[in-house]
This record gives C-alpha cells, sequence and structure tokens, in this order.
C-alpha cells in the first residue's frame, strides 16, 4: 500500500492527495463504530453523576422546561406547573415589537409630510380633458372599500389595544381608556373575521393584472416617476400598486391567519401557539398598517386625479396616459377610452381589462 | 414592610387539594363553577421522584401579567401583593398568556375572544373597593389581610406545606426545615430508596 502511495507521489501530486484523503476517509469511517461504545459509557457515567450530585437541581430543571404534570384542574394548560413562553413574549412584544412598529409607523408619517413639503401634489400636467377611462367596475370598487373600511377599523381599535397604555391613559386615565379598550376589543374580535372575507375577495378580484413584468424594472429603476420630472410608462398597475397588492395579500393572509387564532379561544388551542400568533399578528399589523399610509397617501393627497378611479369608477384620460401610458394605448384601443358625458351615468361598467400591453 | 410570599414545601405537599378547596370557600362568590386560584399540580406522577406543588398567582415583584396588560389594571399593594381592578379589565387574556404560574382565570371561553373579567388569586386581600364590603366581596372574594389574617390556603394546609406570609418569615421557616432534613435535602428521601438499589 505505501509502495504503491509512493508511486503515485510521483505519478502526480495530486493523484496522491487524493488517494491519501481516500484512505484517511475510510479510515475514519471504520473507527466510527469503535467510538461509540466510547461516547456512550462516557455519556452515561456523567448523566449518572450528575444526578447523584443533586437531584434537586436537576428535577427543577425539568420544571422550568415546562413538563407536564398531573392536576385535577381542568382550564387550558394548567398541567404545565411553569411555563416559559410567557417570558419571551412579554419581553418580545413590548420590547422590539412595540418600539421598532412605532418607529417605522412615525418614520412613513415623517417621509410622507417630508415628500408632500418638497414635491407637492402630483398634478395631472395635461390638465383635465373632457375624455373618461373605465378602470374599475362596481364590484371592483365595493370589494376594496370593503377591505379598506374594515382594515381601518382593525387598524385604529388594534393601535387602541397595542398602544393605548403608553399613549392614551396618560391622555384620559386609566378608566376612561378601559371603555375605550373594551369596545376596541369587542369591535377587533368582530370585525377581525370579516376582514378575512375580504382579504379573501380582493385577492381574487384584484390577481388579474397584478403579476409582474419586465416594465417593472424599468419603472423601479426610475424610481417611479417620484422624484424628479417626467412620467415613467407603465400598464394597468405600476411596480408600486403591484407590490402594495401583493404586500396586502401576502400580509392580510398572515394577519388573518393569526388573528383567527387568537380570535377563538374556544377551540382550546395552546398558550404558545396564541403567544406565536399574537406577535406574528403585531409584527404584520404594524408594517401592513405603515405601508397603507403609503397607499392612502398616494391615492388621495398625493395624486391629483387617483382618487376617481376608486370612487367613480374611472379615470382621466391625461391622467391615464399620464401614469398607465400602456394601459391608456390598449383600453383606446378596445374603445374604453368615452367622453365624459357617456360616462358619468356609468355605474355597473364593464370594469377595468387589465392587459398591460 | 412585609412582602407577602407563598411558598409550597414540595417535600410536604401530599395533594390533598385541601388548598383548592379553602380558596374555593373563602372565595366563592368570586370563583364561579371553571374558575379555580389555585391547583395541585403533581410531577413524574407513579414514578419515583413524584412530587406534588401547590401554586396560584405568586405576586412576582416585576409582574409579568402587570406589564403586558393593554388597560394596565393590575397595581402591587404596600405589602406586595398584585392586585387587579376588575372595572377595568377588558378580558383580553394577554395575562394569561405572560404568566409563568398560569394564575389568571377566565369565566368564559368562547368565541369572537370573550372571556369575561380575569379572576386570579389575590392572597385573600380582595381588590380596589372598600376593605370587606359585600361589592368587594362579590367581585374578588374575601378580604382576610385586612381582617390581619394570612390566605386561608395556606392556613388550612393539613402538613403545613402551603405557607403563606412575610417572605422573610416563611423562608426562615423553611430554611429551618431544610437544615433539620440535612444539608442535602433529598439524600433521605427517593434517591436512597430507589437509586441505590438499581
Amino acid at each position: 500500500m505505501n509502495e504503491s502511495l509512493l508511486k503515485q507521489a510521483r505519478a502526480g501530486k495530486w493523484r496522491s492527495w487524493r488517494a491519501l484523503l481516500l484512505t484517511g476517509a475510510v479510515a475514519l469511517a471504520l473507527c466510527v463504530p469503535l467510538l461509540i461504545p466510547l461516547a456512550v459509557s462516557q455519556a452515561q457515567t456523567s448523566a449518572q453523576g450528575a444526578q447523584t450530585d443533586n437531584p434537586r437541581a436537576g428535577f427543577w430543571r425539568e420544571v422550568r422546561h415546562g413538563d407536564v404534570g398531573y392536576t385535577t384542574a381542568d382550564t387550558p394548560d394548567a398541567d404545565v406547573l411553569i411555563q416559559n413562553g410567557g417570558q419571551n413574549w412579554r419581553q418580545l412584544r413590548n420590547g422590539p415589537i412595540a418600539n421598532y412598529g412605532g418607529w417605522l409607523m412615525g418614520i412613513v408619517l415623517v417621509a410622507i409630510a417630508v415628500f408632500l413639503t418638497f414635491r407637492g401634489r402630483i398634478r395631472v400636467e395635461a390638465g383635465p380633458s373632457d375624455m373618461r377611462v373605465i378602470r374599475f367596475s362596481l364590484w371592483q370598487r365595493i370589494v376594496h372599500w370593503f377591505t379598506a373600511t374594515t382594515f381601518v377599523i382593525l387598524a385604529l381599535t388594534g393601535l387602541a389595544i397595542f398602544y393605548g397604555r403608553a399613549v392614551l391613559i396618560p391622555i384620559m386615565g386609566k378608566d376612561a381608556f378601559s371603555v375605550i379598550a373594551m369596545a376596541s376589543k369587542q369591535i377587533h374580535n368582530f370585525v377581525g373575521p370579516l376582514f378575512v372575507v375580504a382579504v379573501l375577495m380582493l385577492v381574487v378580484t384584484f390577481i388579474v393584472g397584478n403579476f409582474y413584468e419586465r416594465g417593472d424594472i424599468k419603472w423601479l429603476l426610475k424610481g417611479g416617476g417620484m422624484v424628479g420630472k417626467g412620467h415613467v410608462s407603465a400598464g394597468c398597475y405600476n411596480f408600486g400598486e403591484k407590490s402594495w397588492f401583493w404586500l396586502a395579500t401576502i400580509a392580510g393572509i398572515v394577519v388573518a391567519g393569526s388573528g383567527l387564532v387568537l380570535d377563538f379561544p374556544n377551540f382550546g388551542q395552546s398558550r404558545e401557539l396564541m403567544q406565536l400568533a399574537e406577535m406574528i399578528h403585531a409584527i404584520t399589523a404594524v408594517i401592513f398598517i405603515a405601508a397603507s399610509f403609503g397607499h392612502i397617501y398616494i391615492g388621495t393627497v398625493g395624486m391629483e386625479g387617483a382618487l376617481d378611479a376608486m370612487v367613480k369608477g374611472h379615470v382621466d384620460a391625461n391622467w391615464a396616459k399620464e401614469h398607465h401610458d400602456r394601459w391608456y394605448e390598449s383600453m383606446d384601443k378596445q374603445g374604453n377610452v368615452k367622453p365624459i358625458g357617456e360616462v358619468e351615468g356609468h355605474r355597473v361598467g364593464q370594469g377595468a381589462q387589465h392587459r398591460t400591453t | 414592610m412585609a412582602r407577602m410570599k407563598f411558598l409550597c414545601d414540595a417535600e410536604r405537599c401530599i395533594a390533598c387539594n385541601g388548598c383548592v378547596t379553602a380558596c374555593k370557600n373563602a372565595n366563592e362568590p368570586a370563583t364561579p363553577w371553571g374558575i379555580q386560584r389555585r391547583r395541585v399540580v403533581t410531577l413524574n406522577e407513579g414514578e419515583p421522584g413524584q412530587k406534588s406543588i401547590s401554586v396560584s398567582c405568586m405576586h412576582c415583584t416585576d409582574a409579568p401579567c402587570k406589564a403586558v396588560c393593554p388597560v394596565d389594571c393590575f397595581y402591587t399593594t404596600p405589602d406586595g401583593i398584585v392586585l387587579h381592578n376588575k372595572d377595568q379589565c377588558i378580558g383580553c387574556g394577554y395575562c394569561f398568556y405572560a404568566c409563568p404560574f398560569g394564575a389568571p382565570q377566565f369565566p368564559e371561553r368562547e368565541a369572537f375572544g370573550s372571556r369575561g373579567k380575569m379572576d386570579k388569586c389575590t392572597f385573600c386581600a380582595g381588590g380596589p373597593l372598600p376593605d370587606n364590603s359585600k361589592e368587594e366581596y362579590e367581585a374578588y372574594g374575601s378580604n382576610r389581610v385586612a381582617e390581619g389574617k394570612l390566605p386561608l390556603c395556606a392556613e388550612m394546609c393539613a402538613t403545613k406545606s402551603l405557607l403563606a406570609g412575610d417572605g422573610e418569615v416563611i423562608s426562615k421557616i423553611y430554611l429551618k426545615r431544610v437544615m433539620k432534613r440535612g444539608t442535602r435535602p433529598d439524600t433521605w428521601g427517593w434517591e436512597r430508596a430507589y437509586m441505590q438499589a438499581l
């Protein structure tokens, strides 16, 4: 064996190394079964040592791991003497989640205020025209406003429960805040399941046309026209709108799912699951709310003519040309650009044709 | 000022549930069916090393329930007893998530998060209503501390396993017991009976 190795070494260094490594690996593999009994016996002696050293410490360590015992009490999780999850939950919820959540929402609001101050309202540069483009059907608008209404109610009541102790108790005192918190909790728990329905309808209704495409990268690289002058080419929905749709979809489903875990304790889910659900619920909700500030801003104050789409269902042709040029062209071809007089009576329209090219 | 504490001597507890019954008896109107302020948990039941411990609210110094309560309805008395105001409680269940000992109890567990007002051990010290008034008794149970008495669970413990009172006093009693059993408290117990025979 040694001779052959030496020969190989002379023939080529790489081959010899490979052979050496292989031999080593095989030798190690052969040794492993020999080592196992040794390791086991060592583990056994150390375990016995620990037990004889201090049996009491071992016992209470097990209790701290949340071991289950026997009890005659039949309340939830009564058989656990000491649970550890609560302290983690308390520290994460009262610490990073509340702090970073507050900062996130605050920073977004400040950023919007700064943007409005320096960039101002985004106007329709060509001014109002007498032609309108049909954008959202009545059904789409109903789904949107149903989601929006339940969202705002849940956001306000949820924020009251999460931040009320820090923000509202110093203003109004504990007794008055208790009334608000009680109402918030009840409203939140009953409106919550409606929001679950709303989110599912929202996803089904708006998913068409919200898949990303190549043009979105260009839009993103140009900052969506938010900075500087000039407009960026976009289809029916631009990158920002698509991202908001996907955020609403994912955050909506996560927030709805975790909320249902908390809303129905009658199914006997464990305390650990509810701790986890509460943290996921709070984190997602805070991100969702912070992002919604941006959506609400750009849909109302931030951009002239944008609110028409969701209120009236149709938009000004100049607005469509400036913000969704590719969509406008396809709508023009389909004959969906109509004089204002014809469209004002439009209530149960055909809705947007979400083809983006 | 005294700092009130519970201490359960696990070497003495025989899981008779006398403390549970005593608690129900003392705080009857505030603890309807389904609410049990105190419970006995038996660990390693039926095995060598079985231990029973009576547990309820431990009146923590830095109480987690108090820290997470959205309406801040908990308060600590000068005696170190953690109490709460049921008029302010919204029944959200957060104190139940946070408490390591599973002390907070709720009269309901229904759909849409309906739990009712939280109830927990008051160390037989009532609540924020006037001491020993009818309203206090109905909402929070008895107020034995105001009468200069200790919680009924500990008072009625047959083996004097459950101790309640000033933390310094009861820890001295416990220490005396441990000393009497030997410096390594468990050497006389089950290890000698089972382990060395193995």
